[in-house]
């Protein structure tokens, strides 16, 4: 299968120090190229475009291995891509998306905080209902400048360069927030994981963290919001469409948002300070859980447009959930 | 990946549930009466005998059970629908509850088939309705120190103690109780059994205790020297620890746990559709459509795993966890909010709606075990006990 093929690359290509270099600028040429050349790119393209035409379903797992690895390219996007715009039109290289494009005054672009917007090599932006595609190498890069994030703000002087796409503006928003509900989804679960390992295996008083009922109750909880970010995240990809749904996918991408931050700070305060260090790897995870929550809109973002469409809609909330 | 996350798969109801789910919708307009959402909100602890005798005309309660004992043979997700289609009315439920979700499914797993074809079919006909006696005095979160004992006699078995916090048992037919066989309290979980009881019985005294609300949802429940025939005891003596467990995965993982503040929660959303801070609350609105969404697909989830043999009473701790915590915050959030401008005028029903919610909501995270003993039992779960 698909997943366990990928999830082999990942293993070899994809360990904490391959990630912890990428992320100080080593070239993320190889585990690009690995997974380019075994075609998975294409996992969504359609049939007609020599794609595999993958239910989202069977999408799922694997965007949420990206999360669990940490990856630091913008793989989830690619193969999205793929979905969002027909395959032979997009260009070879790493595609990432953007969550806005601005078009300014003196005629500039700007797409704010892209994820991984320092490496990519095209951006694909939503503009309006149509969808925009601009080279990097066209693009002035401003990273953020938080230490080890790929996120970069790009602008382009003007729209020469910019590849009009046909394609779907709205799907674009949904499938971002969507895959990167998938990622959160991924990443929250290694993070549970691994406190739990940490708190039968780290002695204190005499026995493991772990047999305190305080911890006890802090990672029964942390069992609970993991559990919900991962049935929040697969819903939106449990459809017959070949992108999530605006709903399901703005549930999804807040559910893991909110859970992220529990997460984040229970597995940092059962860790102690080994969980801070550079050294130690639940650094990688927690760090892409708070940026990981702010991209494609935190829970405040989608919360409100949910709100707003629940108000604005004449059937009751059960009817709507139900029908969601 | 842990166990217990992968627990929770995302599962779709069959489309075949939507006939079955727009029936119930018609039976509720055309078959339950109007009522003000502060007494709708009661939900599951609303009891009327008549409503729960006209879904019973119509084949509703005990729809799991087989043909033969008056059920329809409907599989877990069918009772799933059902009853959240109940819930999100806020109809009144509480006469048949337990019966249909606990007694009906025990009786029919470990009774004898003459005990199958004596209950079940009165169950389907909403004609016995059942509580369960679990807590006593001195036995609450620590369940297994239950003192109440049947002591085998002459034709059967004498029953001695006092039950308490049982819901609606001034109401019902009889109470399952769990009760101590052979041993001592100190031996927990050895010597327990469980016994149907029929609270006619001389010997029985029924009191009703009135809550904070002015309801008296549960009441408190004397044996004295009640003569109880050989054919009381339910499955196997000595057993009924190991039985009651296996009930908790039903009464712990459905609709119930993740529905009871519902009623409020519909309530506000339509006076905010009339009103003109509908912006203001958007997302609060959304954060609950979120959050009812998910624990919907966890309860889902946990059902379909019922509905093919399993028991998974780990996970419905989890559900029951997490879900009541969502029910709680609503009173919280909606009662802030209604309160946000002294200004404002606040519908009289919302106001009534959401003080009943606020009073009786601690109760969600006591009933069918505390929030400190779920989350013990999730702990166990993980490996750390």
């Amino acid at each position: 299968m698909f997943a366990e093929a990928i999830e082999q690359i990942l293993q070899d290509l994809c360990t904490p120090a391959a990630v912890r270099a990428i992320e100080a600028g080593a070239s993320p040429a190889p585990l690009w190229h690995a997974v380019e050349s075994a075609g998975f790119l294409e996992l969504l393209a359609s049939e007609a475009d020599g794609g595999a035409q993958l239910p989202l379903a069977d999408l799922f797992p694997i965007l949420c291995n990206f999360g669990r690895y940490t990856v630091p390219l913008p793989l989830a996007q690619s193969i999205a891509a793929r979905a969002l715009a027909p395959a032979h039109m997009l260009p070879a290289g790493m595609i990432t998306l953007a969550a806005a494009l601005r078009r300014e005054a003196d005629g500039s672009l700007c797409c704010p905080l892209i994820p991984c917007g320092v490496i990519a090599d095209f951006v694909l932006a939503r503009d309006d209902a149509a969808l925009l595609l601009l080279p990097g190498a066209l693009a002035q890069r401003s990273a953020s400048g938080v230490r080890g994030s790929l996120t970069a703000t790009l602008t382009w002087c003007d729209d020469s360069g910019a590849t009009r796409i046909p394609g779907d503006g709205a799907a674009l928003t949904a499938f971002a927030a969507a895959a990167h509900a998938a990622l959160l989804s991924g990443a929250i679960t290694r993070v549970f994981e691994m406190t739990l390992q940490h708190c039968k295996d780290r002695v204190q008083f005499g026995k493991s963290l772990g047999k305190f009922q305080a911890v006890q109750h802090q990672l029964s909880v942390m069992a609970e919001h993991t559990a919900a970010a991962s049935i929040a995240a697969a819903a939106a990809f449990h459809t017959e469409d070949r992108t999530p749904t605006f709903l399901r996918a703005a549930m999804a991408k807040s559910r893991t948002s909110e859970a992220a931050v529990l997460v984040a700070a229970t597995a940092h305060a059962l860790h102690g300070a080994i969980g801070v260090t550079e050294e130690y790897d639940l650094q990688l995870l927690t760090r892409r859980l708070h940026e990981w929550r702010m991209t494609h809109g935190s829970e405040a973002h989608w919360n409100l447009l949910i709100g707003q469409h629940v108000l604005a809609n004449d059937l009751s909330l059960v009817e709507l959930v139900c029908s969601a | 990946m842990n166990p217990l996350i992968s627990a929770f798969r995302f599962t779709a109801l069959p489309p075949e549930t939507n006939a079955f789910r727009a029936a119930i919708k018609d039976f509720l307009k055309s078959d339950m009466e109007d009522s003000a959402p502060d007494v709708r909100a009661r939900s599951w602890m609303g009891f009327s005998a008549a409503f729960s005798k006209k879904l019973a005309a119509r084949g509703w309660v005990g729809i799991t059970l087989p043909k033969q004992y008056g059920g329809a043979n409907l599989d877990a997700l069918s009772r799933f629908v059902l009853v959240e289609e109940l819930l999100a009315v806020g109809a009144p439920v509480g006469a048949h509850w337990i019966a249909d979700r606990q007694s009906g499914p025990l009786i029919l797993k470990f009774g004898s088939e003459a005990q199958r074809r004596f209950y079940l079919p009165k169950i389907c006909a909403a004609e016995a309705f059942f509580c369960i006696g679990m807590s006593e005095p001195n036995a609450g979160s620590d369940l297994a120190s239950v003192g109440t004992r049947a002591t085998r006699c002459a034709n059967g078995w004498r029953l001695n103690g006092r039950k308490i916090w049982t819901t609606h048992a001034h109401r019902c037919h009889y109470m399952i109780a769990l009760v101590r066989s052979s041993g001592e309290p100190q031996q927990q979980q050895e010597g327990l059994s469980q016994f149907i009881v029929d609270l006619s019985l001389l010997g029985v005294t029924v009191r009703p205790i009135r809550d904070l609300t002015g309801d008296d949802h549960f009441s408190e429940v004397f044996f004295d020297d009640v003569l109880l025939a050989d054919d009381a005891l339910i499955g196997t003596e000595g057993e009924g620890w190991a039985q009651v467990n296996a009930e908790l995965a039903f009464e712990r993982s459905g609709p119930e746990r993740v529905y009871s503040s519902i009623v409020l929660l519909e309530h506000w959303i339509n006076c905010l559709r009339r009103g003109p801070d509908a912006a203001v609350h958007a997302a609060t609105i959304g954060r609950f459509t979120t959050h009812l969404a998910t624990l919907r697909n966890m309860s889902i989830a946990v059902t379909a795993k019922l509905m093919n043999g399993a028991s998974p009473a780990l996970e419905a701790a989890l559900v029951k966890d997490i879900g009541t915590e969502f029910e709680q915050s609503i009173p919280v959030a909606i009662a802030a909010a209604i309160s946000m401008n002294p200004d404002a005028a606040v519908d009289p029903a919302l106001y009534r709606t959401v003080a009943y919610l606020s009073q009786i909501a601690p109760t969600y995270s006591l009933r069918g075990g505390t929030r400190e003993i779920m989350r013990g039992m999730i702990a166990r779960g993980l490996g750390l006990r």
